[in-house]
C-alpha cells in the first residue's frame, strides 16, 4: 500500500443543471489517511461536488474512482446513492444538519449500523424470534454506538431525542452517526459552520483523531479557515465551478489566484490577476 | 411592555368589529344552509321555504361567541391545554403505565362479564376489528411515515381472499388466513412499487385512488367476485375443526356444553382478540430490529436515510407489505365473521375511519391506537340515540382533540432502546414523514 495510492479520484467531473454548469471538468484526488479540504467562495459548486461523489447527483460526465485499502475499485458514478455508502462505504453530513429529529441520539447512531445489524437479524426472521445471533450484533452495535457517543463527548445526552441537542451537539452527533457505518472515505460538508472558536477546536481534535486513530481519509468542504489550514493536508480551491489551485496549506494560503476569488481584486490589479489566471 | 399585555384583551370597539365579522361570515355561510329550505308542495314542485329565526339564532350566537371570546383572550389562539394543572398530567402519565395492561385485562374478560349481552359482544368485535386494523396502518402510517389513505383495500384483498379460496376450494379458514395476508401483502408490494418516489400528500391521493381501484375490480367483476352482489354463504370459523353447530360432532357436545349460539360469538371474540394481540406484538417486535428502526427513520429523514446506505426502496416495500398483511389477516376474519361481504363494505370511509383512529391515538403509538379506536367506536354507539346529532357531537370531539392534544392522544414517542434511563421523545420533535 503506497502513500502515494489515491483513495479517491475525481476525473473531468461535471456537472450540469440545464444550462448552469456547476462543475466543470474538474479533476483531483484525494490521499489516503489524509484530511483533503475542498474550499471556494459561496456557489462554487463544492456541495455539489459533493453530492456527486456521495451519489446524490448523476453526474453529467466525469469519473469517481474510489480505492479500497483492499485495492477494490468502485466507479462511484455509477452507484446508486445508497450502494455508495452501503458497499463503497463513503459516508456523509449534511451542511443543514439531516439527523433523525424524533429518535435519540443512541438510537440515530444504531440506525446507522442498519445493514450490519439487518444481515445479523436474518433479514428480520432470526430477529423476530429472538435468536441469539442477533442479540450479540445488537450487543456490538450498542458497543460501537457508546464508543462514538464517548468520544464526542455526548454520552450525557445519549437518550435525548436528537432534535433536542444543542446545535454544536447535532454537529458532531452527525459525524458520530457517519463514522459507525465504519466509512473508508468520511465526506463532511461544513462541519464547523456555526460553532464557536472552543467547539471548532474540538472538531479539529475529533478529526484528527479519526484519521489518525480510524484510518479514516477525510474530504472536508469548510469556510471556517482555521479548521482548514490546521488540519487538512491538502487543499483543493474551487470558484465558479472551476479548479483554480490545488495543494497543500502553506501553498494555498498566499496563491493569488485564491485571494482573489476570496477577497476580490482592486479594480487596477484585475487585468493583471487575469493574466495570471489565464482569462 | 404595555402593549403585549393589551394585545390579550381587546378594547369594546375592536371586539364588537371582530364580532360583526363573524357575524357576517356566519350569515354568508348560513343563510344558503339554514336560512334557504327547499320542500316539495302540494303539486309536487319545489317551493323555498325560509327559517329566519333559525338563521337568526345561529348568526347571533356566532356574534356573540366571538366578541366574548375577543373580550377574554384577544385575537391570540386559546391554550386551554395550559389550564390543566402538572399534578394532574403526571396522574394521568403515571396511570397511562399500566392503561395497557388494565385494557388487555378488560378485553380478556368481556366475554366472562358480558355473556349474555350478544350486543355488547358484538360491538366488542367490531371495536377489536378496527383496532387491529389501526395497528396495521400503525405501521405504514405512524411508522414508516407514508401517509395511507386506501388502506381499505387490503382489507378488501384478505376478505374477498378468504372469500373465495372458501367457497371455490373449501379450504378452512385457518389456511385461508395466511393465503389472505400473504395476497394482501402482495398487493401492498404492487400498490408500492409506484409510489416509490411520492411523498406526503402525493402518497395520499395515489394511495387514494388504490383503494377505489380495487373497489370497483370488485363491484365491476362480476364472474369472479360476484359485483354487487358480492360473495354470500361464507364458511363459518370453527373450533379448530369443530363447527358451533346444534349437532353430534360440534364444539357444544364434543365439550358436553348445552348448545348455545353465543359460543360462536365468544370465540370469534377471542380470535380477533388473538389476532389484534399478534399485530401488536409483531410490531412492537419489529420496532426493536432494524427494519423497525429503519422504518423510523424513513418517516424522520429519507435523505440521510439513504446517506447510511438504507435501501429505501426495499424499506418502503416491507412497511406497505407489512401493513397489508395485517389488513388482509383483519379481512379474512371479517369475511368469516359476517358470511357476505359485497364491496359496500370496503369503501373510502372505512379507510378515513381507520386512518382517523391512528391520527386521534398519535401515530406511532400502540396503546393510543386501541384507546382512540374503543373511544371512536365506542362513541359511535354511545351517541347512537342522539341519531342525526351524533355526527354534531363526534364533530366538538374532534376539535376538542385538535385544541388539547393536536398530536394525537399519546403524542410522546418511545425510544427502541436507551443505554440509561428511558426518556419518551416530544410527540413535537417526531417527524410526520411529510418533508
Amino acid at each position: 500500500m503506497s502513500a502515494a495510492a489515491p483513495i479517491l479520484a475525481v476525473e473531468r467531473l461535471s456537472m450540469r443543471f440545464g444550462g448552469l454548469v456547476a462543475v466543470d471538468e474538474l479533476s483531483f484526488s484525494a490521499q489516503r489517511g489524509q484530511i483533503t479540504a475542498l474550499i471556494g467562495p459561496n456557489g462554487a459548486g463544492k456541495t455539489t461536488v459533493f453530492n456527486c461523489i456521495t451519489g446524490f447527483y448523476k453526474p453529467s460526465a466525469g469519473m469517481i474512482r474510489l480505492a479500497h485499502p483492499d485495492d477494490r475499485i468502485f466507479l462511484l458514478e455509477r452507484l446508486l446513492d445508497f450502494r455508495i455508502a452501503k458497499v463503497a462505504r463513503v459516508a456523509r453530513t449534511f451542511q443543514n444538519i439531516r439527523l433523525f429529529p424524533g429518535m435519540t441520539a443512541l438510537e440515530n447512531l444504531v440506525v446507522a449500523q442498519h445493514n450490519v445489524l439487518m444481515a445479523a437479524s436474518g433479514f428480520t426472521f432470526a430477529g423476530l424470534l429472538g435468536l441469539r445471533t442477533y442479540r450479540t450484533a445488537e450487543r456490538a452495535a450498542l458497543d460501537q454506538a457508546r464508543y462514538w457517543l464517548d468520544r464526542t463527548g455526548l454520552t450525557a445526552r445519549a437518550d435525548d431525542a436528537a432534535g433536542s441537542l444543542a446545535y454544536g451537539e447535532q454537529r458532531r452527533l452527525e459525524i458520530a452517526r457517519a463514522m459507525c457505518t465504519e466509512p473508508v472515505l468520511l465526506c463532511l460538508d461544513e462541519p464547523a459552520a456555526g460553532l464557536n472558536a472552543r467547539e471548532s477546536g474540538e472538531l479539529n481534535d475529533l478529526l484528527q483523531f479519526i484519521r489518525r486513530e480510524h484510518k479514516t481519509s477525510i474530504l472536508l468542504i469548510e469556510h471556517d479557515m482555521s479548521v482548514v489550514m490546521e488540519i487538512s493536508d491538502h487543499i483543493v480551491v474551487l470558484d465558479y465551478g472551476v479548479k483554480i489551485a490545488d495543494g497543500p496549506p502553506q501553498v494555498i494560503r498566499n496563491d493569488p489566484k485564491v485571494i482573489a476569488a476570496y477577497l476580490g481584486v482592486e479594480d487596477e490589479e484585475v487585468e493583471k490577476v487575469e493574466a495570471e489566471v489565464g482569462l | 411592555m404595555p402593549r403585549a399585555v393589551d394585545s390579550m384583551r381587546l378594547p369594546l370597539a375592536a371586539a364588537l368589529k371582530d364580532a360583526v365579522f363573524a357575524a357576517l361570515i356566519a350569515f354568508g355561510l348560513f343563510f344558503f344552509l339554514i336560512g334557504l329550505r327547499t320542500e316539495q308542495g302540494p303539486t309536487g314542485a319545489l317551493q323555498i321555504t325560509t327559517r329566519l329565526p333559525a338563521l337568526a339564532m345561529l348568526v347571533g350566537a356566532a356574534f356573540a361567541g366571538s366578541f366574548l371570546r375577543a373580550l377574554l383572550f384577544g385575537r391570540e389562539p386559546i391554550r386551554l391545554g395550559r389550564t390543566l394543572p402538572p399534578a394532574l398530567t403526571r396522574i394521568a402519565e403515571r396511570a397511562g403505565r399500566y392503561a395497557g395492561l388494565a385494557l388487555l385485562a378488560f378485553a380478556l374478560l368481556v366475554p366472562v362479564l358480558f355473556y349474555h349481552d350478544r350486543y355488547l359482544l358484538d360491538l366488542g368485535i367490531m371495536v377489536l376489528t378496527y383496532v387491529m386494523l389501526g395497528w396495521g396502518l400503525n405501521i405504514v402510517v405512524g411508522l414508516a411515515g407514508l401517509l395511507d389513505l386506501g388502506y381499505v383495500a387490503f382489507y378488501a384483498v384478505g376478505a374477498y381472499s378468504y372469500a373465495l379460496l372458501a367457497t371455490t376450494f373449501g379450504l378452512s379458514f385457518w389456511i385461508c388466513l395466511p393465503l389472505a395476508g400473504i395476497l394482501a401483502s402482495f398487493w401492498g408490494v404492487i400498490l408500492g412499487f409506484p409510489v416509490l418516489r411520492l411523498r406526503g400528500d402525493y402518497l395520499a391521493i395515489v394511495t387514494l385512488a388504490f383503494g377505489e381501484i380495487i373497489r370497483l375490480i370488485l363491484l365491476n367483476w362480476q364472474s369472479f367476485t360476484g359485483g354487487p352482489n358480492g360473495v354470500s354463504s361464507i364458511p363459518r370459523p370453527s373450533f379448530f375443526g369443530l363447527p358451533f353447530v346444534d349437532e353430534a360432532g360440534g364444539f357444544a357436545s364434543t365439550f358436553g356444553f348445552a348448545y348455545s349460539p353465543t359460543h360462536r360469538v365468544v370465540f370469534l371474540f377471542y380470535l380477533i382478540l388473538a389476532l389484534a394481540l399478534v399485530t401488536n406484538w409483531v410490531t412492537i417486535r419489529l420496532r426493536r430490529l432494524p427494519i423497525g428502526r429503519a422504518w423510523e427513520a424513513l418517516r424522520e429523514d429519507e435523505i440521510a436515510c439513504r446517506s447510511l446506505g438504507i435501501n429505501t426502496t426495499t424499506t418502503k416495500l416491507t412497511a406497505f407489505a407489512m401493513g397489508a398483511m395485517f389488513g388482509g389477516f383483519a379481512g379474512s376474519f371479517f369475511a368469516t365473521r359476517q358470511g357476505f361481504i359485497s364491496p359496500e363494505s370496503f369503501t373510502f370511509g372505512e379507510s378515513a375511519l381507520v386512518l382517523a383512529i391512528v391520527v386521534l391515538g398519535g401515530m406511532g403509538s400502540q396503546l393510543g391506537v386501541a384507546v382512540a379506536a374503543f373511544a371512536m367506536l365506542g362513541g359511535f354507539e354511545l351517541f347512537r340515540e342522539l341519531d342525526q346529532y351524533r355526527m354534531l357531537v363526534f364533530g366538538f370531539a374532534m376539535v376538542a382533540i385538535m385544541i388539547w392534544r393536536p398530536r394525537g392522544l399519546i403524542a410522546t414517542r418511545e425510544p427502541s432502546v436507551y443505554l440509561g434511563e428511558r426518556k419518551a421523545v416530544a410527540g413535537t420533535l417526531v417527524q410526520q414523514g411529510r418533508a
